[in-house]
């Protein structure tokens, strides 16, 4: 197991290289790193910029310094902050962490038991709201979805009920002076990992349905039952067991492109993460943040996509990593 | 196709079989048999033909201010309302409707069109042509698409045809590895060999044997693509790097809306959405039949 994650790690770092050499020439030409200095148009400063940069090189020498840079953990200076980009991507990767923990949390929960439910009542009234419901869900942009529940969850009890403050908050994740594990942070919290789990329940539950029935209707669940084993441990024992390895696999795929996908949620939210960081520098076409950012969500998918071969092989033993 | 091999090969040259599927007319019923997927396909041409035709058939001409009038609630004259310029919201989205499915299906065309070619060339060719095509399809998987999309789009400008662009270049990878995985199992099958046997040349094999066998797969692709692509560009849109004003689609007058959560004109914001919902779902659902009638076999998820 060890020696294949190892393999697999070494496999994917020619892939991270080659996307990490692309996106970098594609954003040199798209950006110019020194597009804040041009209005000074000094052209002595300009120059020595771009001397200090290695701007006056090749692209691809340009793409071996700055990669010598991120190896040796110098990853320079935000354009747009002026504060060292390192430092920037790590204060933003927390709030988006949060997010992507209870947001996963509370999607894998329910669309876990959607699943079950769904597949252990086939064709029941309840299997067919559940699965128009997802239909629904897969259908709506999310961002669509995230405006309308600030209007329903949000604003319009506040209107309604002429209070100060929302019941729900859809700013941040903490009030000006709160931190920490509290009544504030949930009433930030609630609106934007719903909007997360709806999206991902929707999809996680039609595929959690599928896999269900397919393990219901093996041999092994057939003798189970035929053995006399109560039904409902043999659904949750010998289905859902089984079922949990593809289920795992999709989960853990998911979650790897949230890194980037929150955009969206951090946006409508103010939350200012991974998201929200790349979305601002994008508009001031800070290319320092841009590259840096791209690189760490790339090298996180690859993880993730590691997490979730290792994890069906250990959900499930007959597959066997090579 | 050499010409030495006479009738064998006229003979070989009848498109094959498909494995279960089998005349037009019995893939019409099955899918007629899918009555949700009837539905969608009823509800879809009608919102075609409503934005397509929207020049004749929008209640007020596109774009059409009534400054004294304003914004109000829908209305027997307004059936979805006015904006705050007094247009009609029902006319300006069919309008807009004609940007988001055009963009929607151009998108689904071009991206399943490069993918089924891609991969079928992969599939079959095998060696380092496929290791190269699969190695690009690596690369798309390890990078956030609307992230890398907001930066092409930034990059490049927004005009609808850099976006049907760009969103094709970033779309066609998902069919390539599916046409490639279907390909490497049905070059196997004997049908490809006794075709290869009487000289049959690797263009006409793709074309006329394994091209049948994957309509299902290349249909249902299709539909989830626009799909798909339409809720892209909204998304893009409400970020700022989609279509721009004062051209309009579905994504850009909801981004448009957005700033009115909590004001009287909220209504404004609901309905963008619903058509893109009704698009959305409708073309699912045509999806759906599609592989029920196309390919009885695949699994239903």
């Amino acid at each position: 197991m060890v020696s294949y994650a190892v393999r697999r790690l070494v496999y994917s770092v020619p892939i991270v290289l080659v996307a990490s050499f692309v996106l970098f020439v594609a954003v040199r030409a798209a950006f110019d790193p020194l597009a804040k200095l041009r209005q000074s148009r000094d052209p002595a400063v300009i120059a020595r910029e771009s001397a200090r940069l290695g701007l006056d090189r090749s692209v691809p020498e340009q793409y071996l310094l700055w990669g010598k840079g991120i190896l040796q953990g110098e990853w320079g200076t935000s354009s747009r902050t002026g504060q060292p980009v390192r430092s920037m991507i790590a204060e933003a990767m927390w709030p988006t962490l949060q997010l992507i923990f209870w947001g996963l949390l509370f999607a894998v929960l329910i669309a876990l038991a959607v699943s079950v439910y769904s597949a252990v009542r086939r064709y029941t009234v309840g299997d067919h709201v559940l699965t128009g419901l997802s239909y629904l869900g897969i259908a709506l942009p999310a961002f669509w979805v995230g405006l309308i529940l600030i209007q329903l969850l949000a604003v319009a009890p506040r209107q309604s009920l002429g209070l100060e403050d929302p019941p729900l908050y859809f700013i941040g994740l903490h009030s000006p002076g709160w931190t920490g594990l509290n009544l504030d942070y949930v009433r930030h919290l609630v609106l934007p990992v719903l909007t997360l789990t709806i999206t991902l329940v929707a999809s996680w539950s039609r595929f959690g349905r599928a896999a269900m029935l397919d393990a219901l209707s093996s041999d092994y669940v057939r003798t189970a039952r035929a053995k006399g084993v109560p039904r409902r441990q043999v659904v949750i024992r010998h289905a859902l067991r089984n079922s949990l390895a593809p289920f795992v696999t999709v989960v853990a795929l998911d979650a790897a492109l949230l890194f980037g996908g929150l955009v969206v949620t951090e946006q409508i939210y103010s939350i200012p993460g991974m998201g929200r960081l790349f979305l601002d520098s994008l508009l001031a076409g800070d290319v320092f943040v841009l590259l840096p950012w791209m690189l760490v969500v790339a090298v996180a998918v690859v993880v993730c996509n590691l997490i979730a071969d290792i994890s069906y092989a250990i959900l499930d033993p007959r597959v066997r990593l090579s | 196709m050499s010409t030495s091999t006479g009738i064998v090969a006229a003979a070989a040259d009848q498109p094959t079989p498909t494995v279960a599927t089998g005349g037009a007319r019995s893939i019409l019923r099955r899918f007629a048999r899918h009555r949700l997927a009837l539905l969608g396909t009823v509800v879809l041409l009608g919102l075609m033909v409503a934005c397509y035709g929207a020049i004749w058939i929008a209640p007020s001409p596109q774009g059409a201010q009534d400054l004294v009038l304003g914004p109000t609630p829908p209305s027997g004259a307004h059936l979805l309302g006015t904006d705050d310029l007094g247009r009609d919201f029902l006319s300006e989205l069919l309008f807009a409707g004609r940007i988001s499915l055009t963009i929607g299906l151009v998108v689904a065309l071009i991206a399943t069109t490069v993918g089924t070619v891609l991969g079928a060339v992969a599939g079959y060719a095998g060696g380092w042509v496929d290791e190269v095509i699969m190695r690009i399809t690596d690369l798309f998987l390890i990078v956030p698409g609307i992230a890398v999309l907001a930066l092409a789009l930034r990059g490049l400008g927004s005009s609808p045809t850099t976006i049907v662009l760009v969103l094709a270049a970033l779309g066609w990878t998902y069919i390539a590895r599916v046409v490639r995985s279907q390909v490497l199992s049905l070059r196997e099958k004997e049908f490809v060999d006794a075709a290869r046997v009487i000289g049959a040349s690797t263009p006409r094999i793709l074309l006329r044997h394994l091209l049948p066998n994957l309509a299902g797969v290349i249909a249902v692709n299709i539909s989830l693509a626009t799909a798909a692509a339409i809720i892209i560009e909204s998304t893009l849109s409400f970020l700022g790097f989609g279509v721009q004003p004062p051209r309009t689609s579905w994504g850009n007058m909801l981004s448009q809306a957005a700033g009115l959560v909590g004001t009287d004109q909220v209504y404004l914001l609901y309905f963008p959405g619903l058509f893109i919902l009704l698009t959305v779902l409708s073309i699912n659902f045509i999806g759906d039949g599609l592989r029920d009638a196309l390919d009885p076999q695949a699994k239903q998820l």
